[in-house]
């Protein structure tokens, strides 16, 4: 065992000579490799991150969501549907909800604007989202003014700031009492923009939805499972659309590195031949060679990896961030919780590192089994 | 020291820094926990549904509660749904 051990070592060392001799070469392929392994690190540790995100929050959001659909769209809902839909058995609690968006034309930005009847607040308060209050420069205690429907300006006074660290669900979001909101979009109290029912029996929620569009043909019930279906495949992809734009740079390398490890150079083929010509074994050889192949990648693998752990959890995903933003003014600042999908990383490790190892023995044993004498000619 | 010894302590090195992500993604899901609690109850209290993240538009902050026919409703893939998205550009002059 330690003879064998001691062999690798040997091996290691001859090849390593051999990568030094040709440094540019070895580092320039280590680098390309290196920055290719990040990118889809990077992407794919961010998508995952998010989508474990989204689920985590998201799945306290509402059990069923009623919408009102007319002519195709959806509209506000009369308030008497909460009659309508009556006592159904399993419907522990139901509501009905007013929210919608506001434009500042201050900033260029859509605020999703909401009543809320559990902050108590009064009809000059409000409750902002840090993005907005980032934005527009506001804290506690300042006002803030909102155009109604009639082009009357509201002010409200900013009770409170909506905790940073909820940024991501809550960054453009603000909460004013409903009759303050009733007043400023033109709402009369018999409507609401949705309903929201709590079922307390997960394995309920098919079967009350289905009762609803029979009590009530022009809704539209929203699952909770809808919900996380639609994060699970948002950010599947987002992540495939980044992986995409990222299989041009991904084929180049594959040429680049399938030339370099598949076709011997003449330089490389003598090299061979004068090993076997020394008395190295075929076995030998290919050993050699595997080192060669699986000492650039394993290299690569790790460092790529490293890095895309720190770019995507430390300085929050910064190469992303503009193709996350788009147009949005109101970009939430938050801190991904680190988490690492060993699957995805097996994908990863075994689409990149094997392949290129393989590679690079596959011609070597070619060469090898021929005769010393020809190869070197 | 040996070159084979000088790559086996860097590999060693990498393979160290890989566990230690393994060890701190554990740990900090550990520490954020009661953040994500945090946002989850008011998630909970307001009848949340979707990330506050793409806020450009409705369909795009509210992807799960849009019109059945807006863009990405079907599934986020969706991007245009009929070719005739292709054609129309966006207002140019009402850019940020």
């Amino acid at each position: 065992m330690i003879a064998m051990l001691r062999k690798h070592k040997y091996f290691i060392d001859y090849t390593l000579g051999i990568m030094l001799r040709h440094k540019g070469k070895s580092l320039g392929l280590l680098t390309v490799y290196t920055l290719i392994i990040f990118l889809l690190a990077s992407v794919m540790l961010f998508s995952h991150a998010m989508r474990r995100e989204a689920v985590t929050l998201l799945a306290n959001s509402p059990e069923i969501i009623v919408q009102r659909i007319q002519a195709g769209r959806s509209v506000m809902l009369p308030a008497d549907y909460l009659q309508r839909i009556g006592n159904l058995r399993g419907v522990t609690e139901k509501r009905g909800r007013l929210w919608g968006y506001y434009y500042d034309p201050a900033v260029k930005a859509n605020y999703t604007i909401m009543a809320s009847e559990q902050d108590h607040l009064s009809l000059n308060d409000i409750v902002i989202g840090a993005g907005i209050a980032r934005t527009r420069g506001l804290a506690v205690g300042d006002y803030l003014t909102l155009r109604s429907y009639q082009g009357k300006a509201f002010s409200f006074k900013v009770l409170k700031l909506l905790e940073s660290e909820s940024e991501l669900i809550s960054s453009d979001l603000l909460l004013i009492n409903s009759d303050a909101y009733r007043r400023l979009f033109g709402i009369d109290e018999s409507l609401y923009t949705d309903l929201v029912l709590s079922v307390r029996n997960p394995r309920e929620i098919q079967k009350i939805a289905e009762k609803l569009t029979l009590l009530l043909p022009d809704s539209r019930p929203i699952l909770r499972d809808e919900i996380l279906r639609t994060y699970e495949s948002l950010f599947s992809w987002r992540q495939g659309v980044m992986l995409i734009l990222l299989l041009g740079s991904v084929l180049a390398f594959v040429i680049f590195a399938w030339d370099k490890a598949s076709g011997l150079s003449a330089e490389e083929r003598k090299e061979i031949g004068i090993l076997k010509a020394v008395g190295w074994e075929t076995s030998e050889v290919m050993r050699m060679k595997f080192w060669e192949g699986a000492i650039i990648s394993l290299v690569a693998f790790f460092c790529g990896y490293l890095a895309a752990y720190l770019h995507v959890f430390y300085t929050s995903a910064g190469l992303f961030e503009p193709v996350l933003k788009g147009w949005s003014v109101l970009y939430p600042s938050f801190q991904l919780t680190p988490s690492v999908d060993g699957l995805q990383l097996a994908t990863l490790f075994f689409f990149t590192v094997l392949p290129y190892t393989l590679a690079t023995i596959v011609p070597v044993w070619r060469s090898s089994i021929t005769d010393p004498d020809l190869v070197m000619r | 020291m040996k070159r084979s010894t000088n790559f086996i302590v860097c590999l060693s090195v990498l393979l160290i820094g890989f566990v230690i992500t393994v060890v701190d993604a554990a740990l900090q899901s550990e520490q954020m926990t009661p953040l994500i609690g945090r946002s989850a109850d008011l998630v909970s209290r307001l009848g949340l549904t979707d990330l506050a993240l793409f806020t450009e538009a409705r369909y795009t902050r509210h992807p799960t509660q849009s019109d059945i026919h807006s863009a990405f409703q079907d599934h986020p893939g969706a991007l245009e749904h009929f070719p005739s998205g292709s054609f129309v550009q966006p207002p140019m002059g009402d850019l940020p």
